[in-house]
């Protein structure tokens, strides 16, 4: 039977009289413990953030109709037998647009792994204003739609989405752009087409999505009004974005399509596959520094522990001399351990939440990131549920072995060597 | 008179550095009540005999009976509990936990037992220390005492749990003569007034002289 109370008592005198020893253990587990959480808090928070910033945006897979030169030529279908040789092949004039768009954003809405397919048409045009006259890309889209699903509002920094909707011929700017040809909401663009047409348009909001290439090149308007400005039919879409329910099914649902509708379908993994790695990365860096700490934390334990138990090897011989079992022992040495990685462990709590705390209220104002004020912390309880187990488990293996030293010692060689 | 321990042919080998007989067939029987002492030269296997006696040492040939139960072979565990319960030693070092209060330290083989409620324990530890003329020392810590002191709350601490047999390895072999004779005058009362038993060894032979019965030993075995 053991006798817990007894036990305890004689750990908590030991850890008592021994203060110094306590506290330089117990402070090891409070840093390394405190420094996993700032850190991963932190890291993750920023993970979150870059993932938001690309991923929220992002479709999981983007539709469209990539030109390419035909896989066969007339020539080789004439003479199937012969060996030909085509040089210089050119792609054949065709349009950009997807053959059938509605039909397909229809079957796709219905798949029950879709969360959204919302059409765009692209087109390339020229912004004029005066005697100046940039080259840039218009996007028509369902405004309302990619607000919901691809959060577009997030990045719009004066003026409204809905009045894109509202107002016919309208306009929504990259602050670049708007810039370079002194516009503001307001005021009205010229856009001239391929094909020669030139069109005013209100501008009724500018966007900053914080990366220069699309500031300085994007804008924004309603399918309806793209596709009156290029004199297209209401069916003239080139590209459809698809959102998932499930990420992870992106990739087959891509190829999918690409094989029934011979079209472009690309997934969100092949799009980012950088961008993935740097979250793996971010990740690695992360719990290798905080395993590192926690390590030295449990080193730190081991050998005061180890001390401890040399400077109390008349103690252990007493105990057991005087009936104390070597699993009594062993479990004395055990709790102390236990008791620093509690408390060292709920403390590295407390101060790896402070801290996370104090650079959550640290201002960051980047020209980047609009929408950001202060740096981004993720406060996930995981974490700290994970910090103070991995606190018990290492404080546990750290008094596990001189523990057992303790349980092993022969009480007749200690009275023997006095 | 029923006997509290005896031993039959016990044989003990030390394999280290060279192998040597240590103990060569030890019989020896201690009765309820009986205050017995062992003497012998220097290195002749006393204080190894009484690690055997006292359930340390499990690494011996033969075998030993407390209160008539077999005693060899038992596990660790077990052997833990009988010393805890049966068996009160004194060491001729002062073996106390320095950093415990005097009446902590008389405590703790009660509080391990575990078969009296905590206000006992501390009633019983201080009526030991009473007994013993020590009790004004109960709440100072052990390292703050001196060392005939310590060595009267080691004899507080051996009869906690009111044992069977008392053991002693020379626990007046560091006190001066005045600490020595208390010693021996409180296990002289202890048989007398309360029958307990107590095996001690001892190189004084005024000491011997004074208990019921001396056992000798010589090279390892009992002579006389
Ligand atoms: N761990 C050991 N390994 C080998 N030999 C040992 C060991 N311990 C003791 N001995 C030897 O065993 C013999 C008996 O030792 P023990 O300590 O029992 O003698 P003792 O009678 O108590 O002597 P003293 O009166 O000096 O205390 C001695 O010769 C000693 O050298
Ligand atoms: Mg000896």
């Amino acid at each position: 039977m053991i006798n817990w109370q007894v036990i305890l008592s004689i750990a908590k005198t030991h850890l008592v009289s021994k203060r110094k020893q306590t506290i330089t253990a117990g402070l090891g587990v409070t840093f390394g413990i405190g420094a996993y959480i700032t850190l991963v808090c932190f890291m993750t928070g920023l993970n979150g953030m870059l993932d938001s910033l690309i991923l929220d945006q992002t479709p999981h897979i983007h539709i469209f109709n990539e030109i390419e030169p035909s896989q066969v030529q007339p020539l080789e279908q004439k003479f199937k037998e012969a060996l030909t040789q085509v040089h210089s092949v050119r792609p054949k004039q065709r349009k950009k647009n997807i053959h059938n768009a509605f039909p397909l954003i229809q079957n796709l809405t219905n798949n029950s792994d879709v969360m959204a397919a919302l059409p765009q048409v692209n087109t390339q045009i020229f912004y004029v204003s005066g005697a100046i006259e940039l080259g840039g890309n218009l996007t028509g889209m369902l405004p309302n739609e990619e607000v919901t699903y691809f959060n577009f509002d997030k990045y719009i920094i004066s003026g409204t989405s809905q009045a894109l909707e509202n107002i016919p011929n309208s306009i929504l700017l990259g602050v670049g752009i708007a810039e370079k040809m002194s516009l503001s909401v307001g005021d009205r663009v010229q856009i001239s087409t391929a094909n020669g047409t030139v069109q005013p348009l209100k501008i009724v909001g500018l966007f900053q999505s914080g990366i220069a290439e699309i500031d300085n090149v994007f804008s924004f308007s309603t399918v309806k009004t793209v596709q009156q400005l290029l004199g297209e039919p209401k069916s003239y879409i080139t590209d459809i974005n698809v959102k998932l329910f499930d990420m992870e099914k992106a990739f087959t649902l891509s190829r999918k399509l690409e094989k029934q509708h011979n079209l472009k379908a690309i997934d969100i993994k092949t799009a980012n596959a950088q961008f993935e790695t740097g979250t793996t990365i971010r990740n690695l860096i992360t719990y290798s520094v905080s395993i590192t700490l926690l390590i030295v934390a449990g080193f730190g334990i081991y050998n005061i522990l180890n001390m401890l138990i040399y400077e109390k090897m008349n103690d252990i011989a007493i105990l057991k001399a005087t009936g104390f079992s070597g699993r009594d022992v062993q479990y004395i040495f055990m709790s102390q351990a236990i008791i620093i990685g509690i408390l060292g462990g709920c403390l590295g709590l407390v101060l790896g939440f402070l801290l996370s705390l104090a650079i959550d209220n640290t201002p960051f104002d980047t020209q980047a990131l609009p929408t950001i004020t202060t740096y981004p912390v993720n406060h996930d309880p995981v974490f700290y549920i994970i910090g103070i187990v991995f606190a018990l488990i290492a404080t546990f293996f750290a008094g596990y072995l001189p523990a057992r030293k303790a349980r092993k010692i022969d009480p007749v060689q200690i009275i023997r060597g006095q | 008179m029923e006997t509290v321990l005896h031993t039959k042919n016990i044989d003990k080998y030390f394999r280290n550095p060279v192998p040597f007989h240590v103990l060569k067939n030890i019989n020896l029987s201690v009765k309820k009540g009986e205050f017995a002492s062992i003497m012998g030269k220097s290195g002749c296997g006393k204080s190894t005999l009484l690690y055997i006696l006292s359930t340390m040492d499990r690494d011996y040939e033969g075998e030993l009976f407390i209160n008539e139960d077999l005693i060899t072979g038992q596990d660790g565990d077990t052997l833990s509990r009988i010393r805890n319960e049966h068996i009160g030693f004194v060491f001729q070092f002062h073996y106390l936990l320095s950093e415990f209060t005097v009446l902590e330290n008389v405590m703790l083989p009660a509080k391990k037992l575990a078969r009296k409620s905590y206000e006992e324990i501390t009633h019983d530890a201080m009526e030991k220390l009473r007994m013993l003329n020590i009790d004004h020392l109960a709440t100072k810590r052990a390292s703050r005492v001196s060392g005939g002191e310590k060595q009267r709350i080691a004899i507080a601490r051996a009869l906690i749990n009111d044992p069977t047999i008392i053991m002693g390895d020379e626990p007046t072999g560091n006190l001066d003569s005045y600490n020595a004779d208390n010693v021996l005058d409180i296990f002289r009362q202890l048989s007398d007034e309360q029958g307990l038993s107590l095996l001690i060894v001892t190189h004084d032979t005024e000491f011997a002289s004074k208990t019921d019965r001396i056992i000798t030993m010589s090279d390892g075995r009992i002579i006389s």
